[in-house]
């Protein structure tokens, strides 16, 4: 039977070191909803979505409040855009009319963002993936809780880098289109390599063609969980600093595996997956740096701190996998700047960089994410960091994002405020040298050898 | 059965375990198992409770006992006990 020890160690684990469910997302295939007419294609989207969401939100919250613990967000992701409204949209504001249409569901069923607004272009487009990535900025513009994304590339097939050219573009367009609040709705924009069908997180979430009609994944959190875990061991050697924090992953997932369940067990959805990332927030202690840091960094960015992510991810993995009976979606530690107060406070202390980010990006998920640059960051030089970090993902057969944020009328020294779970960021320096040849080539970098690793 | 775990937390006074008592009473629930104790002056208990019979779900006696907690000046939750399970036991 259970003990007490047992009961208190949970809820301490809840109440002070910050432990929760990050999401909830029910994954919803529209391609059912396909029309050649846009106005009856609307409609269907918006009646499948509140539909099957209905009920997401008040099962949430009693989940919630039965076993005691946070469901933080409740969210949907669907089917790609650009193969539903393949056939009913002739330009971008076509497109534009399905992003307030979903924005408008979401409202409806009361989660605070829908995902999947996006392109799978990794080897080439069409003229659908063409217009709805044109629409991305003023989709984001019009819309409140829409996320987008667009796959530029996989292992499998290669960079498309005429994509990769255009998103360094569409990312500056949104920042302006967007200027008033912070450019925010860069924080709504993904650029992926090797994205997931099953990805619960957003703004990269979208349901992918290979899933079925509806599911449930959760998104797992818990950075304070494991940082007050290692705290007990400080000094010890790796042998115990790994075993520490694939229990304490372990017991982090076994919450999201169960909510999972009862989630998909009241809802009447299949279960899908459960994503075993640490997802931080602003909030003290709920940091992912602060992780590295009691490892015995003096800060994130010294060095060491590659080895030091590549160790958490790893044994997060080796912990979550024994917890939970599927397991897909990212999975892995999360370093976005904006959200850590640890990582803020490494960029304001001079200690870590957009390079070290990059380095630190080729052992964990996701990428580079929600990271503010001066606003007049050249869309050619976004373009080859997305060039940059969809490389690392192909070649290493991992995903890898880019959400950055050139910020509309800021210089380096300023500060971006976005506010709430999207936290706020000190504006990075970027490389000024130029790589404007290098992206305007166009075509595909093919995709790499498997053999003769190096 | 679906066992149910009420856990309160707080600086230790007089009829703490009455009024928790006399409200799962109230409610219908059966209580088969409590454990307490005092650590500096701290009151810990935990009791494990069957709440199958009560006409309340365990979300609404959640809700419930937090007004309570507030009321005597300590922190109840009520939780299923399966988060615990699932949490320690392979």
């Amino acid at each position: 039977m259970i003990n007490i020890g047992e009961v208190n160690e949970t809820n301490q684990m809840i109440e002070q070191e910050k432990l929760d469910v990050r999401t909830i997302t029910m994954g919803i295939s529209l391609l059912d909803c396909c029309d050649g007419s846009l106005k009856e294609l609307n409609r269907k989207i918006y009646d499948k979505i509140t539909r099957l969401a209905e009920r997401l939100v008040p099962v949430g919250q009693e989940i919630e409040r039965e076993y005691g613990v946070p469901i933080v967000n409740k969210r949907i992701s669907v089917t790609p855009i650009a193969l539903v409204g393949g056939a009913a949209c002739r330009c971008p504001e076509d497109f534009v009319s399905i992003a307030k249409t979903l924005d408008e569901a979401a409202k409806t069923v009361g989660v605070n963002f829908l995902g999947g607004y996006s392109a799978l272009v990794s080897k080439g487009m069409t003229e659908a993936d063409r217009n709805l990535i044109q629409s991305i900025p003023e989709a984001l513009a019009a819309t409140d809780r829409v996320c987008s994304s667009v796959n530029v590339g996989s292992t499998k097939t290669g960079l498309d880098m005429d994509a990769i050219r255009m998103m360094g573009e569409i990312i500056r367009e949104t920042a302006q289109a967007t200027a008033e609040h912070g450019s925010l709705g860069c924080a709504k924009l993904v650029v992926f390599c090797n994205a997931p069908d099953d990805n619960p997180f957003m703004a990269g979430a979208f349901h992918g063609v290979t899933e079925g009609d509806a599911v449930i994944h959760v998104g797992v959190s818990g950075p304070g969980a494991v940082k007050h875990a290692l705290e007990r061991v400080r000094g010890k050697n790796f042998e115990i600093l790994c075993e520490t924090v694939k229990r304490t992953a372990f017991k982090v997932t076994r919450v999201g595996q169960l909510v999972a369940q009862e989630a998909s067990a009241r809802l009447g959805v299949p279960f899908g997956i459960v994503d075993l990332s640490l997802a931080p927030t602003p909030a003290v202690g709920d940091s992912v740096a602060e992780i590295l840091e009691e490892m015995g960094l003096e800060s994130v960015g010294a060095p060491g701190t590659t080895a030091a992510l590549a160790l958490l991810n790893d044994q997060v993995k080796k912990g979550g996998v024994m917890a939970s009976s599927y397991v897909g979606g990212l999975s892995g530690a999360f370093i976005p700047v904006s959200e850590d107060q640890g990582m803020i406070d490494a960029v304001n202390r001079g200690a870590l960089t957009l390079e070290k980010l990059e380095a630190m990006t080729c052992v964990c998920s996701v990428g580079l994410d929600m990271i503010a640059v001066p606003g007049d960051t050249p869309a050619a030089a976004i373009s080859g960091l997305i060039a940059d970090e969809a490389a690392i993902g192909m070649v290493n057969q991992k995903t890898t994002a880019v959400r950055i944020i050139p910020v509309a009328g800021k210089k380096l020294g300023e500060v971006v405020e976005f506010g709430g779970l999207l936290g706020y960021a000190p504006i990075m320096p970027v490389n000024s040298f130029s790589c404007q040849d290098f992206v305007n080539r166009g075509g595909r970098i093919p995709a790499p050898i498997h053999s003769f690793k190096n | 059965m679906k066992k149910t775990i009420i856990t309160v937390v707080g600086k230790d006074t007089v009829g703490i375990i009455a009024k928790v008592c006399t409200y799962l009473a109230n409610n219908k629930v059966n209580i088969l198992d409590i454990s307490q104790t005092i650590v500096q002056g701290y009151f810990n208990m935990m009791m494990i409770v069957d709440a199958g019979q009560s006409p309340k779900a365990v979300g609404e006696l959640a809700q419930d006992l937090n007004v309570l907690g507030e009321e005597i000046g300590v922190g109840i939750r009520c939780q299923n006990e399966e988060i615990f399970e699932k949490m320690h036991r392979i």
